[in-house]
């Protein structure tokens, strides 16, 4: 039984725009999806319908289990306390459930360690560069422990080559643990080198157009091989099919 | 570094120059004290007359302060409920914005009527004007919250005491000191007011307001002079403070207090 359905979900907002038609998607515990698609197709709003921040109009978003795992998210902004240190920003979603300072901080520290901002634990968001802010986002996302993962376009206003670091940090964290992924983006490559699926959406109202399985070598630099540029060209000839029609 | 020095001391130099220019004024055209006292003989008498005028600042200085603390406390707390509910805010914002508007020296009479003991009547009459600035600007800080941050905390299951604790509070506290800033003063100059309305009754009224009166009944124009430099002087150290305790909160993380 697939973690999370989606079936015949439909959104439209009170301006007459419908962002969304008729989206049937599963995602598999364990698996990286990355959700692909041109700008304004709904991403975002099928992304915040999954979080429970909006609420659709027709059809139904089912977790296995009946209820919404503990999910860790990560928005296309850092979204940090501007007051709050580094490591209150963290322990955020601890002090939110409830845990006393003692736990809190030092499964915020674990956290931080993990993203590498190791010393930085002090610092407040306003002293730190714009990676390392995501990075304190994705952090705070890591912390709870979550089984899912839900990240909206997380990298897309960094530079390439912080982009390329933090999707390299964000593979190995995700399989290390098993995490599930679901992963909104509009980079053709960096949805092939992250995930294991891909599902790419219609210009709005958007559906899913299609979805790919993505393969990929056990060990060694993804990147460079043959495969990935064929499975670029793949994605990106599917996505101008789904622009053109 | 030079440009900042010059930028601190323009406005010493003017002072001194005006000062200077007037006691000129004076000596050249031997005018009496009591049409135009010189520099010179204001902080002679701010000194001969240290004993009077330092209580009568204290007595001022209190009203002010407690007004302060009044009005933040009083206008934090309604501006919460009003956070929490558009009906609370709907029913009770008009009457807030009717006390602002109207003046307080038309309203001090009639609390001079109804309320007994007279520092009541200055708490009062300061609280009063100095309220509304705290409330309005820490009600639109309580509503210029990220966004983003309100959808995090309701994805985490925060309840409604840690959303205000946490996010809505925080946020607001630039607002808050901003109009704790402009509210200083104004309970400096509600006290004062409220003291020059009272003093017309026998009452416990002896701040700087009230020493004003008297030297001015007695053609004492050297008193007047340095109460109103005090008073003055209060004004500046008033603000100064308050601007001091905003840069010290925010300065690690608000745009407002960014040094270099
Ligand atoms: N609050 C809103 N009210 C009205 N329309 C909205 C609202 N939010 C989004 N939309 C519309 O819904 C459509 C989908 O928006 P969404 O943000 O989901 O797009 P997206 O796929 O995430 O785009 P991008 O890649 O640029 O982030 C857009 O056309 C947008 O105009
Ligand atoms: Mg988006």
């Amino acid at each position: 039984m697939s973690l999370l359905r989606i079936e015949g979900l439909g959104l439209r907002f009170p301006n007459g725009v419908t962002a969304l038609d008729g989206v049937d998607l599963a995602l598999e515990g364990g698996e990286f999806l990355s959700l692909l698609g041109p700008s304004g197709c709904g991403k975002s709003t099928l992304l915040r319908a999954v979080m429970g921040l909006a609420r659709p109009d027709t059809g139904r978003i089912a977790w296995a289990g009946g209820s919404r795992p503990r999910v860790g998210v990560v928005f296309q902004d850092p979204t940090l306390m501007p007051w709050a240190g580094v490591i209150d920003n963290v322990a955020l979603p601890l002090r939110l459930a409830g845990l006393d300072r003692a736990a809190r901080e030092k499964a915020a520290l674990a956290a931080i360690e993990r993203v590498g901002l190791a010393g930085f634990e002090r610092a407040v968001p306003r002293e730190l560069s714009g990676g390392m802010r995501m990075r304190v986002s994705i952090a705070r996302a890591l912390v709870g422990d979550p089984d899912v993962l839900l990240m909206d376009e997380p990298f897309a206003a960094l530079d390439e080559i912080t982009r390329l670091r933090l999707d390299d940090e964000l593979r190995a964290l995700a399989s290390a643990r098993g995490t599930t992924v679901l992963f909104v983006t509009h980079s053709v490559f960096e949805s092939v080198y992250l995930s294991s699926r891909i599902a790419v959406m219609t210009p709005r109202p958007g559906r899913i157009a299609g979805t790919l399985a993505v393969k990929r070598p056990a060990a060694g630099d993804f990147r460079a091989t043959a495969d990935y540029a064929r499975q670029c060209g793949e994605v990106s000839a599917l996505l101008g099919r789904v622009m053109a029609a | 570094m030079r440009g900042a020095l010059a930028a601190r001391g323009a406005p010493l130099i003017v002072g001194l120059l005006v000062l200077a220019a007037w006691e000129a004024l004076v000596r050249l055209n031997d005018m009496p004290p009591y049409i135009l006292p010189a520099p010179s003989r204001i902080a002679a008498t701010l000194w001969s007359d240290r004993a009077i005028l330092l209580v009568s600042l204290a007595v001022t200085l209190k009203t002010t302060f407690a007004a302060l603390v009044t009005a933040a406390l009083s206008s934090l707390v309604l501006a919460i409920l009003f956070r929490q509910s558009r009906w609370i805010e709907r029913s009770l914002y008009p009457y807030a914005v009717i006390l602002q508007v109207t003046p307080i020296v038309a309203i001090a009479p009639l609390i001079l009527i109804y309320v007994e003991d007279p520092f009541a009547v200055m708490l009062v009459c300061a609280t009063i004007v100095a309220f509304f600035p705290i409330l309005s600007n820490t009600m639109l800080g309580l509503r210029s919250v990220d966004p983003g941050l309100e959808d995090m905390f309701r994805l985490q299951g925060a309840g409604r005491l840690q959303v205000l604790w946490l996010l809505h509070l925080p946020s607001a506290l630039p607002h808050f000191l901003a109009g704790l800033r402009i509210a200083g003063g104004l309970a400096l100059i509600g006290a004062v007011v409220a003291e020059f309305v009272s003093s017309t009754t026998a009452g416990g009224a002896t701040g700087l307001a009230w020493r004003i009166i008297e030297a001015g009944q007695r053609l004492n124009v050297p008193r007047m002079f340095a109460a109103l430099a005090l008073i003055a002087a209060s004004g500046i150290a008033i603000f100064a403070l308050l601007t001091a305790l905003s840069h010290i909160v925010l300065r690690r993380w608000h745009e407002s207090e960014r040094t270099g």
